[in-house]
C-alpha cells in the first residue's frame, strides 16, 4: 500500500494538499450549499412554486439576469479594448492604467455604489448632463448595468491580458504575407485565438454580476417590479425572517447561474480542445 | 522572379543589423543565407518579404526590376515560412492552406471548388493527403512545417522565403525535409531564399550560398566554391572545422614549425607575398595526414589525445609538444590500417593549407 501511494506521484504532499482542499471545499462551499437545499426542501412544493413565481420575484429575475448579461457583454467589449491597448502598445502611464484596472476589486462595493450614484443622479457631475437628454442613469436598469460593468470589467481585462500576451506574432505576420488585411487578420486569426479567454472573462463577469449586491442597491433605487434585483429580495426576505422564501430564491439563483456558467464552460471547452488537438 | 537587393541597410536603435548589403538572385534559383546568429541574415530575409522596412531611400529591393521597398508584405506576393511554423492553431490543415486564397478580395477569389482542388493538390504535394481535417496540434513538427510550406505555396508566390525552416526539428527529420525541399524546388522552380545557421544544410540544399557575418556579406558562390575556396578567414572558419596554426609565408608556401605546406592562392589572384610576421595558417582536418614515422616528408610531431571512430571518418584529436591542438579526419580504412591508439606519438603532414592576405592588402 505504501509502495502504491509512493508510485502515484514523485511530488510529496499529495495526501495533505488534497485533504486540505476537500476540507476547505466542504466547510466553505458544500456544507452551506447543502444547508440551503435542505432548507428549501422543507417547503411544500405548491408553496415553493408560489414563492418563486410571484410577479415581483419574476421581475427581479428578469432584471438581474438581463442586466448581468448586458453588463457582461459590455464588460467583454470594453475589457477587450482595454486589455488590447495595455498589451499591444507602449505608452507613458501604461503601468498606472494597468494598476487602476484592479480598483473595483479592492474598493468596497458599497463605496463604488455610492460613488456611482452620486455621479449619475440628477444633480451628479455626469447625471446632470444626461437628465436633459432624457437619460435616467441612476435609479434605473441603466444605472444597475453601469454598476455591474464597473464590477465586471477587471475580470475580463485580467483574463484577456495573458492570452493577448501569448498571441503568436508570427501567425499575424504569416496572415499578412498571405495577403490578409489587418481587419481580416484580426477577425480570422487573432479573435479566434483569444475567444476562449474572452468567454472565460465574460463568464466571470456574468457570475459576479448575478451575485452583486453592494454596488447595486444604492444606484438601483429598489423600486418593486422595476429596479429590484434578486439579491435585494433575498435580503428583504431575511430581514422579515422569512428564511424559507429567502433560501428558495437563493436556490433558483444558484441553479440558474449554474446552468448559464455550465453552458459557457462547455462552449469554451469545445473551442479550447481543438487547439490542444483532442478531437 | 529575379530579385535584386541594392545598398540595403537596417538599424534597430543603435544596433546595425545590415550594413549596405547588395545581392542579386536569379529567377528560379535556390539561395541560402548562411551566417551565425546576429549576422543579419534573418533581417535581410524579412526585408525582402516586406516584414521589415530598410533604412533610407537608397535601400532598394527590386522584384523583376521593380522597386518594392515601399510595398506592404501582402502586396508583394511572397511565401514566407517561419521557424516555428506559425500555423493558425484554430484552423484545420485544410483551412490553413486555403487561408491565402480565401482572404483574397471577392473579385480575385477562386470558387469554393477551385480552392478545394488547389488545397488537395498541395496536400498531395506535401504527402499529407489524409490530414486535411486535422488540427496543427495533432501533427508532428515535420508535418507542421510541410503544412506551413503548402500554405505559403497556395498563393503561388513569386518568391519563397524560408526562415530557418528546419531549425526546430530533430536531425533525421531535418535531413528528410532538406532532400524533399531540394526535389520540390526542382519540380516547381520558384525562386527560393532559405536562411540557416547550419552550414551543412546551406551547402547541401543551395544553388548558391551567401555567407553573412556582422551585417555584411562575406562571400557569395556555389557551395563547392565557398567551401573549397573561401575568400575570407571568417568563411574558412565558419564552413566546417578547421585547424589554425601560427606560421609565416615564404615563396607562396605556408611555413608552420619548420614544415612547408602548399598554400594555393585564390583563383586569379597573385601568389601570396612573403610574410615573416605572425600569420594564421588554416588547414582542414581532412587535409591532414597521420603517419607513424617521418618518411622523408617534413611533418609535425604530435601526441594523440582523443579518438572518435564513430562516423564515416575517424576524428583524431592531437596535441603538439607546444600544446597546440590539432584535429585530423582519418578515412576509416586508413584508420584501421594504422591502428592508432590514444597517447601515441605520431607525425602529422598537411596536403594543403590556406592563408589569407591581411585586410589592408585587399
Amino acid at each position: 500500500m505504501a509502495f502504491k501511494l509512493k508510485s502515484r506521484s514523485v511530488l510529496p504532499g499529495f495526501g495533505l494538499t488534497l485533504g486540505l482542499t476537500l476540507t476547505y471545499l466542504s466547510l466553505v462551499v458544500l456544507i452551506p450549499l447543502a444547508a440551503l437545499f435542505l432548507k428549501t426542501a422543507t417547503i411544500p412544493w405548491d408553496r415553493l412554486w408560489l414563492m418563486i413565481s410571484e410577479p415581483r420575484v419574476v421581475a427581479s429575475y428578469k432584471l438581474t439576469f438581463g442586466a448581468s448579461l448586458v453588463a457582461a457583454a459590455v464588460s467583454a467589449l470594453l475589457g477587450f479594448i482595454i486589455a488590447w491597448t495595455l498589451v499591444r502598445y507602449r505608452f507613458p502611464g501604461r503601468r498606472i492604467i494597468d494598476a487602476i484596472i484592479d480598483m473595483p476589486f479592492a474598493l468596497p462595493t458599497a463605496v463604488s455604489g455610492i460613488a456611482l450614484t452620486a455621479l449619475l443622479s440628477k444633480n451628479g457631475w455626469i447625471g446632470r448632463y444626461l437628465e436633459p437628454l432624457g437619460i435616467k442613469a441612476a435609479f434605473s436598469p441603466l444605472g444597475i448595468t453601469i454598476a455591474l460593468v464597473f464590477i465586471g470589467l477587471p475580470f475580463v481585462v485580467r483574463t484577456l491580458q495573458p492570452a493577448l500576451e501569448e498571441l503568436d506574432g508570427e501567425a499575424e505576420e504569416a496572415a499578412a504575407s498571405l495577403g490578409a488585411s489587418r481587419f481580416t487578420t484580426f477577425v480570422r486569426v487573432i479573435f479566434p485565438s483569444i475567444l476562449p479567454a474572452l468567454l472565460t472573462g465574460f463568464a466571470l463577469a456574468f457570475a459576479r454580476a448575478i451575485g452583486e449586491y453592494g454596488s447595486v442597491v444604492f444606484i438601483a433605487g429598489n423600486m418593486p417590479m422595476k429596479t429590484e434585483i434578486t439579491s435585494l429580495l433575498i435580503v428583504t426576505k431575511l430581514e422579515q425572517f422569512d428564511i424559507a422564501a429567502a433560501s428558495a430564491l437563493a436556490v433558483v439563483m444558484l441553479l440558474a447561474s449554474f446552468a448559464v456558467l455550465l453552458a459557457i464552460n462547455v462552449l469554451q471547452w469545445r473551442i479550447a480542445k481543438r487547439y490542444r488537438g483532442v478531437m | 522572379m529575379s530579385i535584386e537587393i541594392k545598398n540595403v541597410s537596417k538599424t534597430f536603435g543603435s544596433y546595425k543589423a545590415l550594413d549596405n548589403v547588395s545581392l542579386t538572385i536569379a529567377d528560379g534559383e535556390l539561395v541560402t543565407l548562411l551566417g551565425p546568429s546576429g549576422s543579419g541574415k534573418t533581417t535581410l530575409l524579412r526585408i525582402i518579404a516586406g516584414l521589415e522596412s530598410p533604412d533610407g531611400d537608397e535601400s532598394k529591393v527590386l522584384f523583376d526590376g521593380e522597386n518594392v521597398a515601399q510595398q506592404s508584405v501582402g502586396s508583394r506576393q511572397v511565401g514566407f515560412v517561419f521557424q516555428h511554423y506559425a500555423l493558425f492553431k484554430h484552423m484545420t490543415v485544410f483551412e490553413n492552406i486555403a487561408f491565402g486564397l480565401r482572404v483574397r478580395p471577392r473579385s480575385q477569389r477562386p470558387s469554393r471548388e477551385k480552392i478545394a482542388a488547389k488545397v488537395n493538390e498541395l496536400l498531395k504535394l506535401i504527402h499529407l493527403e489524409n490530414f486535411g481535417a486535422r488540427y496543427p496540434a495533432q501533427l508532428s513538427g515535420g508535418q507542421r512545417q510541410r503544412v506551413a510550406l503548402a500554405r505559403a505555396l497556395a498563393i503561388e508566390p513569386r518568391v519563397l522565403l524560408l526562415d530557418e525552416p528546419f531549425g526546430a526539428l530533430d536531425a533525421k527529420v531535418r535531413q528528410g525535409l532538406r532532400d524533399w525541399l531540394r526535389r520540390l524546388h526542382e519540380e516547381i522552380h520558384v525562386t527560393t531564399i532559405l536562411v540557416t545557421h547550419d552550414q551543412e544544410e546551406a551547402l547541401e540544399v543551395a544553388d548558391r550560398v551567401v555567407v553573412m557575418n556582422q551585417a555584411r556579406i562575406e562571400q557569395v558562390g556555389p557551395p563547392a566554391e565557398v567551401f573549397h575556396h573561401p575568400k575570407t578567414e571568417f568563411v574558412m572558419d565558419f564552413l566546417g572545422q578547421v585547424n589554425v596554426f601560427r606560421g609565416r609565408v615564404e615563396q607562396g608556401q605556408a611555413v608552420v614549425g619548420g614544415v612547408r605546406i602548399d598554400a594555393p592562392a585564390m583563383v586569379g589572384a597573385p601568389a601570396h607575398a612573403d610574410r615573416t610576421g605572425d600569420t594564421k595558417v588554416y588547414v582542414r582536418p581532412h587535409d591532414l595526414q597521420i603517419a607513424r614515422h617521418m618518411n622523408g616528408a617534413p611533418a609535425l610531431a604530435a601526441t594523440i589525445t582523443r579518438i572518435n571512430p564513430a562516423g564515416a571518418v575517424a576524428k583524431v584529436a592531437l596535441a603538439t609538444a607546444e600544446g597546440e591542438a590539432i584535429q585530423v579526419d582519418v578515412p576509416f580504412e586508413k584508420f584501421r590500417e594504422l591502428g592508432l591508439e590514444k597517447g601515441e606519438q605520431v607525425y602529422v603532414a598537411a596536403k594543403q593549407a590556406r592563408v589569407f592576405a591581411p585586410e589592408y592588402e585587399i
